[in-house]
């Protein structure tokens, strides 16, 4: 019996693993309180800073979204660059921090034949084949983004002869060409305006950096910003290719209380029945 | 001279790896030298060997990015390589926010801040829930979390390509060490540390304790970053074989009576002295 310890250390040590149990679930949940305010200010921030939609990035970018997962912002590509035209975003920079990029109005990519900045990407957040034609590094099909002219400053479309863009324009006579219309205004000049083909423009910026406005009058946009969208429901009946989109296109039926006549009946109803 | 170099050896060797480390990466952008290129993140040694951070390779995967070979290999050379010589040697002898830690561990000791700042208010598992935290962020958010907050990779970056606002994440780090928790940063928070600990946890160089000749001066254990790794300190023969450990080899250097030192670790036997000392607590 002596070596039963009395009641008085039983209750003693009841109460001790009570308060231990207490200190336990209160550390835990101050360990889950502060984890889950952390995690919502981090992944909060996370959220901001990836959410811009405006940065360029190198030729053989793959597409935002798996660029910012796939991207380790080791900056090969950068040093790669001859021209200093890549940039790493720093703290201020408001781009997603340590990625790479480029502000063509100061450096445009001068689009080097043997695209340094690309095969040296480790991870393949930079994707050599999407700028390989018949295994050989071709920069003319890049896509880095899409110049954008705005007709409002653009002083050709004021009459003025400048052709600066279209000049500096790496792949000439293809991605940009010069319009020419009849200037109503004098009567006997004409307009020679410079228009982007978006199957041709890679987004180097040349034409940025060329253009002689105060504030540059044609300016590369990443290509999902610059274009909109047409959908799957429209199709060129002209053209051979997207017409065959038609073949393998699914029918969508939608039932409902007139559904039960056919068109004609519904047609020659005087609508009755809907009302 | 002779005390000097005793006293200051393992620290001389380490910012110069440091150092040199930063200077190869800063060459390699400014002057195009080819040693060393690309930052801690991924780099390319001699223009062939890939070497990469394995805890951000970790995150982009659970990001669910498809990644190429060349950062796989380069991760796994690098864990390969801190699972021999002991994962937090990254934080002592390469990382550059350790010159910034070490810094303000230096001030806070010249200055006394320790003397009315006894208490540690925090714990340092904290780190554990940081790099928990980070995967689930990186899952939910799809993108590596870690590395767009960062201050390694911030302060590393800035050293090659610009620093930018990155002096702020140096200097914000420097006042909560010294002020706010010793040794806050590196030894608390940063869940880089926490990966490499584990990623050391069966490491093979370690610091070696012989009682016997352990004069109780506790010099060791004033200036460890990671104190309680040193709790055998004239206790027992052993070696230290918490991975948070980060083998700086300062207390090797600031003991007096040669009774800290580096061995190898015998696997074997210290498995075995390491499960029953986890009994005996």
């Amino acid at each position: 019996m002596a070596s039963y310890p009395n009641e008085d250390h039983l209750y003693e040590m009841k109460n001790k693993t009570q308060s231990d149990r207490r200190k336990f679930i209160l550390n835990m949940a101050r360990g889950v309180g502060i984890t889950a305010l952390g995690g919502f200010i981090w992944s909060a921030y996370v959220d901001e800073v990836t959410a811009s939609q405006l940065t360029l990035r190198p030729p053989g970018a793959i597409n935002e979204v798996d660029f910012l997962k796939t991207c380790i912002k080791c900056g090969l590509c950068v040093e790669a660059c001859p021209y200093d035209t890549l940039l790493l975003a720093k703290p201020g920079d408001n781009k997603p921090l340590g990625t790479p990029y480029f502000i063509p109005r100061d450096i445009p990519c001068y689009m080097c034949p043997d695209i340094p900045c690309v095969p040296v990407c480790p991870t393949g957040a930079l994707d050599e084949q999407s700028v390989t034609t018949d295994g050989k590094l071709d920069i003319n099909i890049a896509d880095m983004g899409l110049a954008v002219i705005d007709r409002e400053t653009c002083i050709a479309f004021w009459g003025i002869q400048c052709d600066a863009c279209y000049r500096a324009c790496p792949i000439l006579g293809h991605a940009i060409t010069v319009e020419y219309n009849k200037n109503e205004r004098t009567g006997k000049h004409a307009y020679l305006t410079p228009l982007v083909h978006a199957d041709a423009c890679t987004g180097c910026g040349l034409c940025e950096k060329a253009c002689v406005t105060e504030k540059a009058s044609i300016f590369v946009l990443p290509r999902e910003v610059a274009m909109g969208e047409a959908g799957s429901y429209y199709i060129k009946g002209w053209d051979k290719a997207d017409e065959k989109r038609l073949e393998d296109a699914s029918e969508i039926k939608t039932t409902t209380e007139i559904s039960k006549e056919t068109a004609m009946d519904s047609l020659n109803s005087d609508s009755e029945d809907l009302y | 001279m002779n005390t000097i170099w005793n006293k200051y050896r393992y620290l001389l060797f380490r910012r110069t790896t440091q150092i040199g480390l930063l200077f190869l990466y800063f060459g390699a952008n400014a002057w195009g030298w080819t040693i060393l290129m690309g930052n801690l993140s991924s780099s390319v040694l001699f223009n062939i060997v890939p070497l990469s951070d394995p805890y951000a390779v970790l995150q982009m995967i659970i990001a669910g990015a498809a990644l190429a070979t060349d950062v796989l290999i380069g991760a796994l050379i690098i864990t390969m390589f801190y699972l021999v010589v002991g994962g937090r040697a990254f934080c002592s002898w390469v990382c550059p926010i350790n010159l910034v830690t070490d810094a303000a561990a230096m001030l806070r000791r010249k200055i006394g801040v320790d003397n009315f700042a006894k208490r540690q208010p925090a714990s340092r598992n904290i780190r554990y829930w940081v790099l928990g935290l980070s995967l689930l962020i990186s899952f939910a958010m799809g993108v590596a979390a870690f590395e767009f907050i960062s201050p390694i990779s911030m302060v590393h970056r800035g050293v090659i390509f610009g620093f930018g606002f990155g002096w702020a994440a140096m200097f914000i780090i420097f006042l909560f060490d010294l002020l706010v928790l010793k040794n806050g940063w590196c030894g608390h928070v940063c869940p880089l540390g926490g990966f490499y600990s584990l990623v050391g946890k069966n490491s093979l160089v370690r610091v070696h304790h012989s009682e016997e000749n352990c004069t109780l001066c506790m010099k060791c254990k004033v200036v460890c970053p990671e104190q309680q790794v040193l709790y055998m300190i004239g206790k027992e023969s052993i070696p230290v074989l918490s991975a948070e450990c980060t083998n700086c080899a300062r207390c090797i250097e600031v003991c007096d009576d040669d009774a800290l030192g580096f061995s190898i670790r015998k696997l074997v036997n210290d498995k075995k002295r390491e499960s029953n000392n986890e009994n005996n607590d």
